[in-house]
């Protein structure tokens, strides 16, 4: 992750379908154009569908990182 | 005079807070995430649409079947202060298509009954009741501290009341009237069209048109109209899309016919929002009921 300089993290493993996509939203909204946040999340659903409405809302997806222990951190560069 | 918030009803428990104390309902709890989530989630609303919501005040005047269901999705939607005024207590004959209020609540205050199903569907949401008609000495004062008004009423005299008052104090609000199987909205905002009368100038004579109880209205009519109503205030109150300023939605069940009618621009004669206002003062036109809930 050295290549990135993460702002701001939110971990969404705590939450379901569809608040997964709505907590890591919240986060982005905090974050200023251009700053990287870091989504810690789960296998499965969440990351087959989080990275998807985080691109559909503009946002750009800079990294999935395997955790090889069931959570993915997801890097996203806000775009306003 | 000025207007109470009842004290009679829980609303009390919010009388002593000024209506516009600090109004950061927006926790970004796991609970309100999950209960808006379907907003949040819409680009066009997020969660800044959401904590405007939040924070927005929209009276309902008229706990009918136009102010029953703009009530409802207004509530459900978390707009953080609704204010209903209605004097009228639930009747059988309301049930059918007032639906905010339930066969339990035959002989409730109609505010209090809204009340209390308001806040069943959403606690986050503050309701304050004014159990009272509206009239001119009681108007301006119910107005003031709402972004966003409601037309709910069943009668002539309150819809160009509501205009009026709304156009001197420079509130938006949405109007709306129903009768058999057809209904019809507009908005007005101040600066940006025609007002009610510029539209319909004067009430029309008394009796020339039938009420709602000698014609009939179709329940779910409130429901349809009502609820393009609250998508009015929640539109106005995000700043979401295109709103009716300027036009006129009627809407007829029997043809399922939706029409859109531009109106005339406000050319500055109308006696109330003209450049040269001959009407001043409120008036307290003679009662009639019209084509209204």
């Amino acid at each position: 992750m050295a290549e990135f300089q993460v702002d701001e993290s939110v971990d969404i493993t705590d939450v379901v379908c569809p608040v997964t996509f709505v907590k890591a939203k919240v986060a982005l909204e905090e974050l200023e154009d251009g700053q990287i946040l870091s989504i810690h999340l789960n296998e499965g659903e969440p990351v087959q569908n989080v990275p998807r409405s985080i691109k559909e809302e503009g946002h750009q997806v800079l990294k999935l990182i395997d955790n090889k222990d069931g959570t993915f951190d997801l890097i996203v560069r806000k775009v306003e | 005079m000025g207007v109470q918030k009842d004290a009679n009803t829980a609303s009390a428990v919010n009388a002593s807070r000024p209506a516009d104390a600090p109004a950061s309902r927006w926790t970004a709890s796991n609970e309100q995430l999950e209960r808006y989530s379907r907003h949040i989630i819409l680009k066009e609303i997020g969660v800044k649409g959401q904590k405007k919501l939040l924070n927005a005040k929209v009276l309902i005047i008229g706990a009918g079947g136009l102010g029953a269901p703009a009530a409802m999705y207004l509530a459900a939607a978390g707009v953080g202060t609704i204010g209903i005024a209605d004097a009228d207590e639930v009747d059988l004959s309301n049930l059918q298509r007032q639906i905010i209020h339930s066969t339990e609540d035959l002989g409730k205050a109609k505010v209090l009954s809204a009340k209390e199903t308001m806040n069943r569907m959403n606690p986050d949401v503050q309701v304050n009741t004014y159990r009272t008609f509206v009239s001119a000495e009681n108007i301006m004062d119910l107005i003031r501290d709402y972004d966003f008004i409601i037309d709910g009423t069943d009668n002539f005299p309150a819809k160009f009341l509501i205009n009026d008052a709304c156009v001197m104090a420079g509130k938006p609000f949405s109007h709306a009237g129903i009768i058999r199987f057809k209904g019809q909205l507009m908005t007005y905002v101040p600066g940006e069209g025609p007002c009610y009368r510029c539209v319909f100038k004067n009430p029309p004579p008394k009796d020339a048109v039938p009420t709602c109880k000698q014609a009939g209205v179709i329940g779910a009519m409130g429901g349809v109209i009502g609820s393009l109503q609250a998508m009015e205030a929640i539109k106005y109150i995000t700043g979401v899309g295109d709103l009716l300023t300027g036009y006129l939605l009627t809407f007829d069940a029997i043809k399922m016919d939706f029409r859109k009618i531009r109106l005339p621009k406000a050319d500055g004669s109308c006696a109330v929002c003209g450049t040269h206002p001959t009407i001043t003062e409120l008036i307290d036109y003679e009662q009639t009921e019209c084509g209204g809930i």
